[in-house]
């Protein structure tokens, strides 16, 4: 403290900043190591953009093929062609149903923990939370083929028919052939993505102020009234905003997911089969194939597309948020 | 402050519409007769602990029907616990326990077996700070309403407009009902909207836990009128800080203190111009004439 | 005020039904199966969990034994895991070596310094991006910069440098919440004494984030222990060879040291095995590897919990 005393009256009040101060080597520092993550962005989206661009510019395949659901990508096949069209539809419905699976358990585990559980439950429920996060995604995956899919194949091996008399069969579901299907998927992912809706939608919940939940109950309404009419109309952007990183999670996840899928790339049929998506398919086929050839090209059009879904995710939270704000 | 001037609207008022708590009446009053010694609320040995802590002290008072009572006393005398206790709202904070009765129409509404929620709608409550919820005026005050099952559309639309004229707000938001959050609203409309909304329950009683304290004095002001108008059809309970705020708006005062183990206790309660002109003790004397508290 | 006291919306003139009446017994029963509902999501998640936990012990059981964890891998026997435990713990060094200090320093910037801003915006939305960027995109990215542009092959050090990039933004945002968790009052009374800013950083604010600090730390080197997709097209999936620890030349490939090596982690195996394996003692193996993966996630969790609780409680009694 003496030094700096000494430094003050050298310098004087007034007197211009040193050379050391108007440097700052520190805030230079810190600003580096920041920024280094808008470096990490632009980097990534210029080589991946780039890579998944060459599928069309080198290979002089048609946007009109990629939308295809023929994907016969070997160079030998007769008739060779890029459809994505399943991958991306196995990722949408195998997303949208591990969505709807684990969104109302996940907004309710958050209303448990913010709402109803007491202390103890929550100290015991929370950190248990926080444990699954933790598991690695190949762990989901082998628990999925060791416990889900033989499950389901013995369980389910029948399918399910619902006949009408006039409409005939409306809804018909073959039975498993193996175990490994959409479903499978669905319900890894369903589970892998709890902790994400929860934990953002628990926090939506805490930040409606008590004095609403009082002013509801003193209305003599239940506190489930409560929370179905006042709690969840209120915190309905943050909700949505942890479906959406849920949903982000999910379409990127790709060992668990490809480990139990089937990998069928066909365009998706019926729960209990076999389909594929984008991340099962880079990983089982990225290794399988050379540098520069169209087949990869293909991958490197599908990783594209996943980085096009998660960016604009990230954009969608964005403008969800800037709604509340304004409000 | 001094006493005794600044009584404009109590000073009108007729009879001590509260005795001090005589325990041999019979506590059950006939809910359909309106004469003015009914007894709304009658409370017996009421002590109310968190926990270990002793909160309030066997506390015995009645309230009369269609009047207002103001709990006065300094922080932390128990005013509001005391107050929370007519709607249960301590039912809310984990470890607090009611101990002696309450009686509402002479029913004991700390019995295990009462409707907590029948109970709230009879007894509305109105906070210190407004809490409109985020949602649009008229769906603020149609929410409780909607919550015990009213949907017609003509039902609710009388109601909300009955309920936001009664709360002197109908004339200031009647434009842009469906429209305007009631987070938009300013400080003392926010408050009425958060009487109106408990209008539109159809209680009996009306708590008010420092209904004023957050607001500017001309809204302040307006609200104390709003609760002159109210009382000809409520029964109303409010805790305020403010003496002159009890002296103008209620017929009877009740003074709470601590005791030396911290515990709140009533000291005195009775006509409200009698309370701020000749108390009975020294405590309420000290108090009322700002040497304590 | 229109409304007079005879037109009295309330029901003070009514008969008044009993307090314990019937009339709201539907929404009292809503209510309570409500209730029981969310107590079952709680439930639901511990029972699923428990079973996990259950079910890796019994299958690790008679797996994991010391010998499991100090043999090579073998085609024949059940053999061990040695080195591809020894890759996950060698490249969760190196990337914390890397991302630890990146990470708190990018968390020193948000807290201290970042203004209200376009550039500050343009870091959160790079941090929220990466975030969402998928792992087998950024193992992708890594492939396409190190392995195909660089030349430098499936390296320890490229997937290393793979993992930074997808968890740099966790570190900084966690680095951030425990810098920002420093009360106002301490920087204040510091700059009131005449301490620079950058002194105030150093010798206040860290050291009082300590704790939070190391939490981040461990809650990040969780996750890069679990990682495998990153890792797929990086660092390689091959079997490792026998490793001579007593190699030192960190340029010399063979060396287990070297970052300029294949290094395959155990997530990476397990999928490895699983896709490709065919040894009668798969099963095994991979079970004994996931309880291995299970447990250090435990020992990461519960660490960070308990040296955060100890090191705040060290902190504020001090």
């Amino acid at each position: 403290m003496a030094q700096l005393t000494n430094t003050y009256r050298a310098t004087g009040l007034r007197a211009a900043p040193s050379l050391r101060q108007r440097i700052d080597l520190p805030r230079r520092v810190v600003f580096g190591a920041a920024a280094s993550m808008i470096f990490i962005v632009v980097l990534l989206l210029a080589f991946i953009t780039w890579q998944g661009l060459q599928l069309f510019i080198k290979d002089g395949v048609s946007i009109g093929q990629i939308l295809s659901p023929t994907w016969q990508p070997d160079s030998t096949s007769p008739n060779l062609s890029f459809g994505l069209l399943p991958f991306i539809a196995g990722t949408v419905y195998v997303t949208a149903l591990a969505l709807l699976i684990s969104t109302p358990v996940s907004v309710g585990l958050a209303l448990f923990l913010s709402e109803v559980a007491p202390g103890w439950a929550r100290a015991i429920v929370q950190p248990a939370l926080e444990i699954f996060v933790g598991i690695p995604s190949v762990v989901w995956g082998w628990l999925g083929i060791t416990i889900l899919v033989p499950f389901l194949s013995h369980t389910f091996h029948g399918g399910m028919v619902l006949s009408l008399p006039i409409a005939g069969d409306v809804f018909r579901v073959p039975g498993f052939l193996t175990g490994f299907s959409w479903l499978a998927g669905s319900l890894v992912l369903s589970i892998m993505i709890v902790p994400t809706i929860t934990s953002v939608s628990y926090d939506a919940f805490r930040a409606v102020p008590q004095e609403l939940r009082t002013g509801s109950l003193a209305l003599g309404t239940t506190r489930w009234q409560t929370i179905r009419h006042l709690l969840i109309p209120s915190a309905l952007t943050g909700v949505l905003t942890a479906i959406v990183l849920g949903m982000t999670r999910a379409a990127g996840e790709a060992l668990a997911v490809q480990m139990v899928i089937g990998n069928s790339p066909s365009m998706p049929a019926a729960i209990t089969q076999p389909v594929t998506t984008l991340t099962s398919q880079i990983t089982l086929d990225m290794g399988n194939t050379v540098f520069g050839e169209p087949w990869q090209d293909a991958l490197w059009t599908m990783s594209l597309v996943l980085l096009v879904i998660s960016i604009s995710s990230v954009v969608l939270v964005r403008v969800i948020n800037k709604r509340r704000m304004g409000a | 402050m001094s006493t005794g001037d600044e009584m404009p609207t109590t000073a009108t008022y007729t009879e001590p519409v509260l005795r001090r708590i005589d325990v041999t009446a019979p506590l059950v009053a006939d809910g359909s007769a309106a004469g003015s010694d009914q007894i709304k609320i009658a409370t017996e040995h009421v002590s109310i602990k968190y926990g270990e802590k002793v909160a309030v002290k066997d506390v015995t008072l009645t309230v009369q029907a269609r009047s207002i009572l103001a709990l006065i006393g300094p922080s932390g005398s128990g005013k509001s616990t005391f107050l929370r206790c007519f709607n249960r709202m301590n039912d809310l904070i984990p470890g607090a326990k009611v101990q002696g009765q309450v009686c509402l129409d002479g029913e004991n509404v700390t019995d295990q077996d009462v409707s907590v929620v029948e109970l709230r709608r009879r007894v509305g409550m109105v906070f210190q700070r407004p809490n409109p919820f985020p949602m649009s005026i008229y769906e603020n005050v149609a929410y409780g309403p909607r919550r015990r099952g009213m949907n017609g559309r003509r039902q609710l639309d009388e109601l909300v407009e009955t309920s936001l004229k009664r709360a002197a707000l109908w004339d200031e938001v009647k434009d842009d009902l469906r429209r305007k959050s009631g987070l938009a609203l300013s400080g003392g409309q926010q408050q009425r909207l958060c009487i109106a909304r408990v209008l539109a329950t159809e209680p009996e009683v009306i708590l008010m836990d420092e209904p004023a304290s957050a607001l500017d004095p001309v809204s302040t002001l307006r609200i104390e009128e709003l609760m002159r108008e109210l009382r000809e059809a409520y029964t109303i309970v409010i805790v305020t800080h403010n003496m002159q705020q009890a002296a103008r708006v209620s017929d009877v005062t009740a003074f709470f203190t601590m005791a030396d183990d911290r515990a709140g206790y009533l000291v005195e309660v009775g006509p409200t111009g009698r309370i701020f002109t000749r108390p009975t003790e020294r405590l309420t004397e000290d108090y009322i004439s700002g040497r304590f508290g | 005020m229109t409304a007079t006291p005879s037109q009295t919306i309330g029901r003070p003139n009514g008969p008044k039904p009993s307090l314990k009446g019937k009339s709201s017994r539907g929404i009292i029963l809503a209510d309570r199966a409500a209730t029981v509902v969310l107590w079952g999501t709680g439930v639901l998640v511990l029972t699923i969990l428990g079973a996990i936990i259950v079910h890796f012990a019994l299958a690790a059981w008679g797996v994991v034994t010391l010998n499991f964890v100090v043999s090579d891998p073998s085609e024949t026997a059940l053999g061990g895991v040695m080195p591809i435990l020894w890759n996950s713990i060698y490249m969760l060094a190196l990337t914390m070596l890397i991302a630890v200090p990146v990470g708190i320093l990018g968390g020193i910037y948000m807290s201290e310094y970042a203004g209200e801003n376009r550039l500050t915006n343009a870091i959160r939305f790079a941090e929220e991006a990466i975030s969402s960027v998928p792992s087998i995109v950024v193992g992708l990215f890594g492939l396409i910069l190190f392995v195909d542009d660089l030349h430098l092959g499936f390296t320890a050090l490229g997937g290393a440098l793979a993992l930074t990039f997808f968890n740099l933004p966790l570190m900084t945002r966690l680095s951030e919440q425990a810098l920002r968790a420093v009360p106002q009052d301490e920087r204040s009374a510091s700059l009131a004494l005449g301490a620079t800013k950058w002194q105030t950083i150093r010798h206040v604010v860290v050291p009082l984030a300590i704790p939070g600090l190391i939490t981040g730390v461990i809650l990040t080197a969780g996750r890069v222990f679990g990682e495998a997709a990153v890792l797929l097209f990086t660092s390689g999936i091959g079997t490792p060879p026998h490793y001579d620890f007593t190699n030192l030349d960190l340029t010399n490939p063979a060396s287990p040291w070297s970052p300029f090596r294949p290094a395959t982690t155990l997530s990476v195996y397990i999928w490895k095995l699983n896709s490709e394996g065919l040894g009668v003692f798969k099963n095994q193996i991979v079970d004994g590897s996931a309880a291995i993966l299970i447990s250090m996630v435990l020992i990461f969790n519960l660490g960070a919990r308990f040296i955060g609780r100890v090191l705040s409680r060290r902190l504020t009694a001090a």
